[in-house]
């Protein structure tokens, strides 16, 4: 790690929800350091990775109860900030991409008009300056014609595109985190990757950092620097990306092997035997640290 | 060999009119011997689901030839198709009534078929699937998403068919799940001879449960090969070399030479 | 935590069993689970309650209601609410709280015909016209329009203009009236359904169109129409009110609540209660109602369970 602080800092989190049945953990002693590198949260439905990081940007509904030793930006501990403080810190600092475009665009504005307003909202510019800045970021996330795809609605434009235009939306207020939920599971292989280089190019030309979460152990392996396995609200292990095929630790190791493989054989598949002592504290398993 | 279990000739369908138009599929032929298992691999807007769609009589107004066990296929199938031919959807979400029971799900093609002992051949067939008789009476919402898609198989299995059409089955599931169900259809293939036509946009899955492949994109398939030859690489298409690339997982440099392909009809 | 196995412990783990033995155990559970959230909704639980009151009421009226309703006493007219007139005296002598507690027969009679003829027919013109859609479609949607397009009063009004005054009459014209939002609603939920994976397996499994409208897409359009109905209870009851208000619907003697309220009118600066106790209770009953369905589409919605 270098000398200086951590970009982000995520101390013992805990995120519980009411149920009929008693509070429920949908996170459990979660501890995550990062600097301006991509690391991914891989999991699996239920492992809590896209709750960890809504907590961050304490996007949960009132309900959930999120209690953390720290969860420091920057040096400064989001916990403390009030609702006020924290929506600065929203998009101005840490930026959000979500799996749907579709969701998160306004469908009756143009998106242009809409990456516009995410760069005017956090400063003071005049509407010539935010839509040439919004032509710049169309541009650099590689749609071929800025001008005409500013004038579009959200509806007119492909998944691919909508997920471009979603992250030149994120990236238009300059954060210095970026993270991105499943950005790109509802699209086809060949588009998803065409994405994570766009996303790749911009994460590293900004020294940004970047969490990426996704259920897809390969793609986050080949494209992050480093990969948090999340299974049942706890963290099974950290480690380097490179590392990951050479792990120990039975959920890693049976994730990795009950994927199918194009040189794969024709018998059954290995399946993953699940085991309560994973989400015990001090279970260690043979990680390596 | 016998006659093939299901054979397509020169199968195609039209969407929409006038600038909207949009020939979906165009020229697909291909056969499935009985007892294969037969994938087609695409991405989104290929037109693979829209195959299986005719296949079933979900779609009408397609042009060519579908015969299935040497049966030409035309206008509104018979009740007796239904026992011949069976589905898997794709999201084990949307494919429950969500106000009824798995009991309800699995009766109800009996009662149309006017086949007995109901009681006794629910619980067989879950028994099938790997669920127990616990599972019997309960709602969509009370099972998890790798149990639901095992009720929708137990429900394609019900009728006793010889083809089943399996529309992304594993696509909505998680990894260690998606194993768990490959299995089982794989395992269900051998017990009851099934002929088997997958579509998915996964290469791994296909090589892994198919014998033969066609790669197709946007409504025509670009080529037909066997699994030795995908495994091989003896592909001539550089749809299905980008296709592969792609599955391999993120690789910065060969990114930027990936293309956008038309069909060659098209070219 | 210590478990008494007393009854209703082993009746509340048998209802939220995980792994019911039978359809009518998960059937049950299902609608234990509904009357929990249901209960959860203070308002709703009143609403319910009144209602419950009010069909209680309407059962022993004979045995509740102190006179008889029609019986004129024309020394005791227009006596003010006391010991021996709860609610008062009307202009000839009837007693307003007997008057109420009959009245409640004819209410519950009027809405609950008009819900019997109303719903059915409007939740089959639109299952039918969503599910088939195309021509069928068009033809049962543009009638559904027609009746649409005039005020419910003002079309109440004419078909008993035309069949004669009378509650059996207000009743029919109500009905008609009342069925093209059920169907519109049906129609809506319909579509979304339509294409469903669950509707497509049906249809690959042999199904035929009356199979799958009625075991597959009504129940899934009848939750909402419930609410819909149920929230309408109140505007029907008030139609009603309004069609025995212009002297329309339920005719004198009978103790019809809008009636009532009509007569009263007369006196309404010097003998106040006259039209305030029928007219408090069309209000009460109504209000039920509305708190009722706003209970129910919590419990009932189709979405809320996925």
């Amino acid at each position: 790690m270098p000398a200086e602080a951590p970009l982000l800092q995520v101390d013992r989190l805990r995120v519980a929800f009411p149920s009929p049945r008693g509070e429920v953990a949908a996170v459990n002693d979660v501890s995550l350091q990062m600097g301006r590198e991509k690391v991914g949260i891989v999991g699996e439905s239920g492992s809590g990775k896209s709750i960890t990081a809504r907590a961050i940007l304490r996007l949960l509904p009132p309900y959930a109860d999120i209690s953390a030793q720290a969860i420091s930006f920057k040096g400064e501990n989001l916990l403390d900030l009030s609702e006020k403080e924290m929506r600065r810190i929203r998009g101005r600092q840490i930026s959000m991409v979500m799996q749907d475009p579709k969701y998160s665009l306004n469908p009756v504005r143009k998106v242009g008009e809409q990456i516009g307003e995410a760069y005017s909202l956090h400063r003071q510019a005049s509407k010539r300056q935010a839509r040439e800045q919004t032509l710049e970021m169309l541009a650099a996330v590689r749609i071929r014609n800025p001008e005409q795809v500013y004038n579009l609605y959200p509806h007119e434009v492909s998944g691919g595109m909508g997920q471009r235009i979603m992250i030149a939306m994120m990236l238009i207020p300059e954060p210095s985190l970026l993270i991105a939920d499943e950005p790109t599971s509802a699209l086809d292989v060949t588009v998803r990757l065409q994405v994570l280089a766009i996303l790749d190019d911009l994460v590293s030309q900004r020294g940004m950092g970047l969490i990426f979460i996704s259920h897809d152990l390969e793609l986050v392996a080949s494209f992050c620097d480093r990969v948090v396995i999340m299974y049942g609200g706890r963290v099974m292990e950290a480690l380097a990306a490179g590392d990951l095929h050479s792990s120990q630790h039975p959920y890693t190791r049976g994730l990795i092997n009950c994927l199918p493989k194009v040189q794969g054989k024709r018998g059954r598949l290995p399946t993953l035997e699940r085991d309560a002592a994973w989400l015990t504290a001090d279970f260690q398993g043979g990680a390596r640290q | 060999m016998s006659a093939p279990m299901l054979m397509i000739e020169a199968l195609g369908i039209v969407f929409g009119h006038g600038a909207a138009r949009n020939r979906a599929l165009q020229e697909v032929s291909f056969s499935v011997p009985q007892g294969g298992s037969f994938g087609l691999v695409g991405e989104s807007g290929s037109g693979k689901s829209t195959v299986l769609n005719c296949i079933a009589g979900l779609l009408d107004r397609w042009t060519g030839t579908i015969k299935v066990a040497d049966q030409v296929l035309q206008g509104r199938r018979k009740l007796s198709f239904s026992r011949q031919v069976q589905m898997v959807f794709q999201d084990p979400y949307a494919s429950l009534h969500p106000r009824h029971t798995v009991d309800r799900t699995l009766r109800e093609p009996l009662a149309i078929h006017r086949l007995g002992d109901a009681s006794r051949r629910v619980v067989q067939v879950l028994r099938e699937v790997g669920l127990g008789p616990q599972f019997r009476f309960r709602y969509p919402h009370q099972l998890s998403g790798g149990q639901r898609q095992r009720v929708a198989i137990a429900r394609a299995l019900i009728l006793e068919p010889s083809l089943l059409l399996l529309d992304e089955p594993t696509s909505a599931l998680d990894v260690s799940i998606q194993a768990e169900v490959l299995n089982l259809l794989q395992d269900i293939r051998t017990q009851r001879h099934l002929t088997y036509l997958l579509v998915s946009h996964d290469l791994a899955v296909v090589s892994h449960m198919c014998d033969q492949l066609a790669v197709m994109c946007q409504g025509v398939i670009v080529e037909t090969i066997s699994r030795e030859q995908l495994q091989s690489g003896e592909i001539s298409h550089p749809y299905t070399g980008q296709l592969l690339l792609a599955g391999k997982g993120y690789d910065r440099a060969a990114i930027d030479a990936f293309q956008d392909f038309l069909p060659t009809s098209q070219q | 935590m210590d478990r008494p196995t007393g009854i209703i412990t082993r009746t509340r783990d048998w209802l939220l069993s995980d792994t019911p033995a039978s359809a009518t155990q998960a059937a049950a559970g299902r609608a234990y689970l509904g009357l929990r959230l249901f209960g959860r909704n203070r308002l709703a639980v009143l609403g319910l309650a009144i209602i419950v009151a009010l069909v209680a009421l309407a059962l022993f009226a004979p045995q509740i209601a102190p006179y008889d309703p029609i019986a004129t006493d024309l020394t005791n007219r227009l006596q003010a609410p006391s010991t021996s007139h709860l609610l008062g005296t009307d202009e000839v002598g009837r007693d307003i709280f007997s008057r109420i507690v009959w009245g409640s027969r004819l209410t519950l009679y009027i809405i609950g015909l008009v819900a019997i003829i109303a719903a059915p027919v409007g939740i089959l013109v639109g299952t039918v016209a969503g599910y088939f859609g195309g021509f069928i479609d068009i033809v049962l949607m543009r009638l559904t329009d027609i009746f649409l397009a005039f005020p419910k009063l003002i079309l109440a009004l004419a078909f008993v203009a035309a069949l004669g005054p009378g509650i059996e009459n207000a009743i029919i014209a109500i009905a008609i009236t009342s069925w093209p939002p059920y169907a519109r609603i049906a129609r809506g939920e319909t579509i979304t359904f339509r294409n469903a994976d669950f509707i497509r397996a049906i249809r690959l499994q042999g199904a035929g169109p009356i199979r799958i409208i009625t075991g597959h897409i009504m129940p899934l359009c009848l939750s909402s129409l419930i609410v819909r109905v149920t929230l309408d209870m109140a505007g029907i009851i008030l139609t009603a009110a309004g069609l025995g208000f212009l002297g329309l619907g339920a005719q004198p003697p009978m103790p019809e609540w809008g009636a009532m309220t009509s007569t009263g009118r007369a006196y309404i600066l010097d003998h106040w209660w006259l039209i305030t106790m029928p007219g408090t209770a069309i209000f009460v009953v109504s209000l039920a109602f509305n708190l009722l369905g706003d209970g129910l589409r919590e419990v009932l919605d189709p979405r809320s369970d996925s």
